[in-house]
């Protein structure tokens, strides 16, 4: 199952870059004629792998959040983490710190703190109820969202003009700023990600089951849901730093994976990962085409996909939501 | 037979009450215990306590003479399993995969299956008569079904203990008995210890060879099931008047209840 998704995220990132508002031809950008070679090499191949990073990384962390929390619904968007990333970059750019600290912007860095403190903040307020069920932690993740965002709007009313354009803008998610460096600078974080998440998957399978199954055949469940919170957050943090929150790719993507490939992690999170990537460089190509020379944020086309799917979901476990 | 169980002044609560109050008793390889006791005795806590799955308690737990909290969870694993009295998946499991997690414990550091697990796994799906099962989405079984399923998974652990919280509560009759059936071979033909809680008197006179009755955390009668199924011990350990009859198969006693 692994390797026919891996096949099919190849094909589209060799693919995408290819299209777009302005016509290339494979001889002018292997040649390294201007503009052709400008136009896929410095504009469109950095968004294309950027967009399949990012896709990767939401979806993974995804099936993490899902897989810990045994709730099909959640993701860095309902745990709040996605907001508490925005909400650092809102404070970034709202204190004017617009300085790049080797190659990477301040904004970025404050959003990725923004994704850690919240995923701690989560589960402090899991810890002190003693045990952790589920539905506190999503109320939890609720109630942070709507913290977070009065928070940012109480700056956004604050700020001067162009500095809340910045803001709005961020909000919206986008691949658009990406170059090589920033390819760069989240790869290993990704791909690091994504080991971690395998050497530890054939644990998650009875964790997802529940904490006493899994303790009951040996796993060492403090350890693992440590580990896998702070993946969560380096995932969910090291990309929505450069990229904003794009929500719901980790909903749709393991829900779909799940529905083909079955439940067991060892096979949902690298071809989670692999769906991901390909679904948002889809939905990027999408946001840079459809309406083009105009471009949509590709988190307006990832919210209008996800937010239906999203009802649909519920609507279907209204019942046993909890 | 040696002692595999050995608990010493046992006092724990989830909260500043104890639920488990001053508990020593012994029980040794091989036994089929049944723990009884109206609700909120404490039997399912004990129960957690010897399976591992509850920690923070103050007097000593020693498993296989080693202190139950110096066991690491995985060399635990690979001795104890536990069938909770139900069980739920959120996510869509097969049987096979279900019975496949009772293998991890002996997959140190694999992360996919090897062919031996694989026959480990059958082999148990056999033993529960779960085999036809393993394809099907485990939330989609019977009630009795899910729970051979959940035995079979136990037993793949290929442990020495089996502890059961209940583990027919929700089964009809013929489930009941079916389901403690597969339980009692283990227990004669691999000489397996079986803790098991239930709230079902005549069941585990049935099949048990030692009742252990507790009441309000504390054990209020321990014997073969025979001696413990008297009128006088039913009405301390469930405030109930009841007759106690033979069986007329001589499997030991049973009992009805009379006001």
């Amino acid at each position: 199952m692994v390797g026919p998704c891996a096949a099919f995220c190849l094909l589209v990132v060799l693919f995408a870059p290819w299209i777009g508002s302005t016509g290339v031809t494979w001889r002018n950008v292997l040649a390294g004629v201007s503009p052709d070679r400008e136009i896929f090499f410095v504009a469109r191949l950095p968004r294309v792998l950027f967009g399949a990073l990012v896709g990767g990384a939401l979806a993974m962390a995804g099936v993490l959040f899902q897989a810990i929390l045994r709730n099909s619904l959640a993701d860095p968007f309902t745990l709040g983490v996605s907001a508490g990333s925005s909400l650092g970059a809102f404070i970034a750019i709202w204190l004017g710190l617009e300085m790049v600290i080797w190659g990477i912007p301040v904004v970025s860095i404050a959003a990725f703190i923004g994704a850690f403190l919240t995923i701690a903040l989560v589960f402090f307020i899991a810890r002190t109820a003693g045990v952790v069920p589920t539905f506190t932690l999503i109320l939890a993740g609720v109630t942070l969202n709507f913290i977070f965002f009065a928070v940012m709007m109480f700056i956004h009313y604050a700020a001067n003009f162009s500095q809340g354009y910045l803001m709005t803008r961020w909000t919206m998610g986008a691949l658009d700023t990406a170059d090589m460096r920033t390819v760069l600078g989240a790869a290993p974080f990704v791909i690091g990600c994504l080991a971690g998440l395998m050497w530890i998957a054939g644990q998650l399978n009875p964790l997802s089951a529940g904490e006493e199954w899994a303790a009951s055949r040996g796993v060492d469940v403090r350890r693992v849901k440590k580990l896998s919170y702070f993946i969560g957050s380096i995932l969910t943090g090291a990309v929505t730093a450069f990229s904003g929150p794009i929500g719901f790719v980790g909903l749709i993507v393991p829900h779909t994976v799940r529905l083909v490939a079955g439940p067991d992690h060892r096979v949902l999170i690298p071809a989670s990962f692999f769906i991901g990537s390909a679904f948002l460089v889809l939905c990027d190509t999408a946001a840079r085409t459809l309406f083009a020379p105009t471009e949509i944020p590709v988190g307006v086309i990832t919210a209008l996909l996800g937010g239906p799917f999203f009802i649909a979901l519920l609507k279907r476990k209204r019942g046993d939501l909890w | 037979m040696s002692c595999i169980f050995h608990l010493n002044n046992l006092v724990f609560g989830y909260t500043s009450t104890p639920v488990l109050r001053n508990i020593s008793t012994e029980i040794t390889a091989g036994e089929f215990v049944a723990l009884v006791g109206p609700n909120g005795a404490g039997k399912s806590t004990l129960l957690k306590v010897l399976a591992g799955l509850v920690r923070g308690y103050s007097g000593s737990v020693e498993f296989s003479g080693k202190s139950l909290s110096r066991w690491n969870s995985r060399e635990l694993a690979r001795r104890i399993a536990f069938v909770p009295q139900e069980t739920h998946m959120v996510f869509p499991f097969t049987a096979g995969e279900i019975v496949m997690m009772g293998r991890l414990p002996h997959r140190a550091g694999a992360v996919f299956d090897n062919p031996r697990d694989a026959e480990w796994a059958g082999e148990a799906m056999a033993l529960t008569d779960t085999a036809a099962l393993a394809s099907k989405v485990f939330n989609h079984l019977s009630g009795g079904e899910r729970q051979r399923v959940v035995l079979a998974s136990a037993l793949a652990q290929d442990p020495q203990v089996l502890l059961l919280d209940e583990p027919t509560v929700y089964l009809d009759l013929k489930h009941q008995m079916q389901f403690y059936d597969i339980v009692e071979r283990l227990n004669a033909e691999r000489g397996m210890t079986i803790i098991s809680v239930t709230h079902d008197v005549n069941l585990a006179a049935r099949y048990a060879r030692r009742m252990m009755a507790m009441r309000a955390g504390s054990f209020i009668a321990d014997g073969p099931p025979g001696e413990v199924l008297t009128p006088q011990h039913l009405y301390d350990i469930f405030e109930i008047t009841a007759a106690v009859f033979q069986r007329p198969d001589g499997r030991g006693s049973y009992i009805i209840p009379t006001a």
